[in-house]
């Protein structure tokens, strides 16, 4: 079922008159009301009346990740605190989040995307959605909820972990979609084969997978493990969150919501539009939220546009996974790490640079981070015990700033490898 | 009274000890006694070597990690109940070791490498005691 045809189905002309709308109202909105927006526009002698279609998009500044940080926490809303009926965060480079807010349009329109999105995904209101993203500040879980109550699906809010109380629902309840980060439903199927538990008992047929990257062959073996449709979902916080697109039932791209959010692709390094269907960085508009709405957003993520028609008859036009960084953010169990955090976090507890290597791994199912850190002579103490102490205490610092375990190890000085000056700061062993 | 002991930051890792002995051995510095403490993934070499001031100036030269530790060398004869003897003056002084190790030769005596919570105070104390300390000027002449 397509949930809103209309809009889904429209033509490129149609789409376009929509967006070059839209886009003039949201150029106003902003030039209005975020200084420092207006101060980027008018470095360039732009003004809001030069804004006449879509076409222009790609004249106005853009927006980093950093100007949201520097407007922390309210500083990009456009609108007073009295009209945000809900705030969402996500981590953020230097500990402090990325807060974004929504008005109670906002929510209607995010529900609607969501629902979409279950729709492509082949979810109807027969279904029973098990949403094992977590709730909370993190937009999956909550983004994925009034999805599903919007679209008349039953809900079973139950949040992440609690892998063991998981399985018994979709047992006891008969859960027909579950929604939560693929990492996570692969370690569902390790504990359900544990239990001895055959996915053929349960009635599992649409798997909702975001938040983090996984590849093709990830996608093979999570439907070969759960007997389900593995459906790729795809969102921001800075944008939306869950449903900014959604892969439909032929998993060929993910159909973007483009009424309300504009793709543009670009070279990471020029910033200028890559030709089309090249891989560039992801740029994303949004032309309806009232809350933070936000112009040329940096994702970071780079993938390509695909404008063909789809077989499913959406026009919506479909980008394909994200096949990495323009930066350098790992995503580890669905949370965004950034090397310059684990740095600061080793810089308060010593004086001078420290020097360390991160490593991902994928073991078994679930992401692992490792962290060495060199004993340079300001960490080094004649006692075990104390050495011992330094582990813990840096293991601590960093659960505790980014939300995430580490598994420290202390190596001697300069075996961390240094390249042209600069030391490689990640390696990433995961296979994704 | 008081003994310089160096000591290395080590990987567990194969050769790494053989590299620090290495570099001693050809900045011509002899080794006393050492002893390594480990966990599962790293070690700290303690060393009582001839010159400490060189080996941790060739060490840090060649990217260690490294430090001196103040220690005391306590030399008692080579005989059943010495070393409780010294323990028990310790004990009784209120000492406290955060680690020792030893070494001993069949007709010289044993010497007890002793790292106090407090050296000055261990030092006094076995003096008081009359244990016999082993001088730096006495170690570092070779």
């Amino acid at each position: 079922m397509i949930w809103n045809e209309k809009i889904e189905c429209a033509s490129r002309d149609e789409m376009a008159a929509v967006q070059s709308e839209r886009l003039k109202q949201t150029v106003q909105r902003i030039y209005h009301n975020i200084p420092s927006y207006r101060a980027k526009m008018q470095e360039i002698g732009m003004l809001p009346d030069d804004v006449r279609s879509v076409e222009d998009l790609k004249k106005l500044p853009f927006t980093n990740k950093t100007d949201l940080r520097d407007n922390y926490p309210f500083g990009m809303f456009t609108v007073p605190m009295s009209e945000i009926v809900r705030v969402h965060a996500s981590s953020g480079t230097t500990g402090k989040p990325t807060v974004v807010g929504y008005t109670r349009n906002d929510l209607n329109m995010w529900a609607e995307v969501v629902t979409r999105s279950l729709c492509m995904a082949g979810v109807t209101r027969n279904d029973i959605v098990q949403v094992a993203y977590g709730y909370g500040l993190f937009t999956g879980g909550l983004g994925l909820h009034y999805g599903t109550e919007n679209l008349g699906a039953t809900v079973i809010p139950i949040s992440g972990g609690n892998t063991k109380k998981q399985i018994q629902l979709m047992q006891d309840f008969g859960s027909s979609v579950i929604a939560c980060t693929p990492s996570y439903a692969l370690f569902l199927a390790e504990v359900m084969a544990e239990m001895g538990i055959a996915p053929e008992a349960l009635k599992l047929r649409v798997g909702i997978f975001g938040a983090e990257p996984w590849s093709e062959s990830m996608r093979k073996e999570i439907e070969a493990k759960l007997k389900l449709r593995a459906i790729d979902i795809y969102g921001l916080s800075e944008v939306i969150g869950p449903g900014v697109s959604c892969e439909c039932e032929h998993q060929s791209g993910m159909h973007v919501n483009e009424d309300h959010f504009i793709p543009e692709i670009l070279d990471p390094e020029t910033l200028q539009p890559v030709a089309p269907g090249e891989v560039g960085e992801l740029v994303f508009s949004t032309i309806t939220k009232e809350g933070i709405p936000i112009l040329r957003y940096r994702t970071r993520d780079l993938t390509r546009l695909i404008y063909d028609k789809c077989e499913c008859g959406r026009t919506l036009v479909r980008m394909e996974k994200c096949k990495g960084r323009s930066d350098d953010m790992l995503i580890i169990r669905g949370v965004n790490v950034f090397p310059s955090q684990i740095e600061s976090v080793l810089l308060e507890m010593s004086e001078t640079e420290p020097h360390y290597l991160l490593i991902v791994e994928r073991e078994g199912t679930l992401d692992v981070l490792k962290l060495m850190v060199e004993v340079q002579e300001q960490f080094f103490s004649d006692e075990i015990r104390e050495l011992e102490k330094l582990k813990k205490k840096i293991t601590h610092n960093i659960q505790s700033t980014l939300g995430i375990s580490v598994d420290v190890k202390l190596v001697e000085p300069k075996t961390i490898e240094r390249t042209a000056g600069k030391a490689k700061r990640v390696i990433d062993n995961r296979k994704i | 009274m008081i003994i310089k002991q160096v000591s290395v930051f080590l990987e567990n890792k194969s050769g790494r000890l053989n590299e620090v002995t290495k570099i001693l051995a050809d900045a011509e510095i002899n080794l006393s006694a050492f002893t390594i403490a480990d966990t599962s993934d790293f070690g700290i070499l303690r060393m009582i070597v001839s010159d400490p001031d060189k080996a941790c100036t060739v060490l840090k030269e060649n990217e260690f990690s490294v430090k001196t530790t103040d220690v005391v060398l306590a030399k008692t004869p080579n005989k059943p109940g010495s070393l409780s003897k010294l323990l028990d003056i310790l004990q009784q002084e209120e000492v406290f070791i955060e680690y020792m190790y030893a070494f001993s030769m069949q007709d010289e005596g044993a010497v007890t490498v002793i790292r106090p919570t407090r050296v000055e105070r261990c030092v006094e104390m076995l003096q008081k005691h009359k244990t016999e300390l082993i001088r730096a000027d006495e170690l570092y002449q070779f």
